[in-house]
């Protein structure tokens, strides 16, 4: 089955990104595919590259960025969404783009379900 | 903005997409974000309906005035809806009722339902977004 993943919330301070991270990675492990994540609300804060987090904590934005080079998930960082909280191209980490909100609609149209992480 | 402007994904696919709208106007972006959203969806053709529940009502009441809190006013994005053929608008009759609200007292016309109706609409749709 081909999943697409909207995230809603930032890092850290909820667990959205973090459960659709697990979501996304059991999803491949047993066989569908995840060609997209989108990032939506603060959802956007998800890719810096900038988060220098403890050693000991998890780093959400770099470990999105090894599923997608793994698996060739699509990274995408709403670009309104992005303007508004200081997101440009500049800090993204790799394997995020910066793109328009077609692409959210586009995963509804094209993919068997469209999940979404957020409160 | 040009994203607005009549798009397609190349497929011809028309899908039923609902965005639930369940936060207050102001306090979070989530309304606000979330209109841009379905704006787009209507950009590309698909079947789209709106339905405001909890605190979401609020988002249709009329004579919003965000002078005082200092942030963009967009409820008059609600009666320009029907300008992008976005005209299935739904409202959760108990989260009315708990509020003390009316369909007079919204700036558009609605379908009122009851909580069986919204859950036989909400199993019609291919796609639910909820903001």
């Amino acid at each position: 089955m081909q999943l697409g993943i909207l995230i809603n919330e930032g890092p850290y301070t909820h667990q959205a990104s973090d459960t659709a991270f697990l979501f996304a990675r059991t999803a491949i492990e047993k066989g569908h595919t995840v060609p997209r994540v989108f990032f939506y609300h603060d959802g956007v804060n998800n890719s810096t590259r900038l988060a220098t987090p403890p050693q000991d904590d998890r780093n959400v934005s770099a470990r999105w960025s090894k599923l997608a080079a793994e698996h060739g998930v699509d990274l995408v960082v709403c670009v309104a969404a992005a303007q508004r909280r200081g997101i440009t191209d500049d800090v993204l980490a790799p394997g995020y783009r910066i793109s328009g909100l077609g692409q959210l609609v586009e995963m509804g149209i094209q993919y068997d379900r469209l999940v979404t992480f957020g409160d | 903005m040009s994203e607005m402007d009549e798009m397609d994904d190349g497929s011809g696919i028309v899908k039923k997409f609902m965005f639930l709208n369940r936060k207050a106007p102001h306090g979070t972006v989530y309304a606000l974000e979330g209109l841009e959203v379905v704006l787009i969806t209507a950009a590309f053709d698909q079947d789209v309906s709106m339905v405001f529940t909890d605190d979401g009502v609020y988002q249709l009441v009329k004579g919003v005035d965000t002078k005082g809190i200092e942030v963009k006013d967009f409820s008059k994005t609600y009666r320009a809806l029907d300008g992008y053929d976005i005209e299935k608008l739904y409202v959760d009759q108990k989260s009315m009722d708990a509020r003390g609200l009316t369909e007079e007292d919204l700036i558009v016309d609605v379908t009122v339902l009851s909580a069986g109706e919204m859950a036989n609409l909400m199993a019609e749709q291919d796609i639910v977004i909820s903001f």
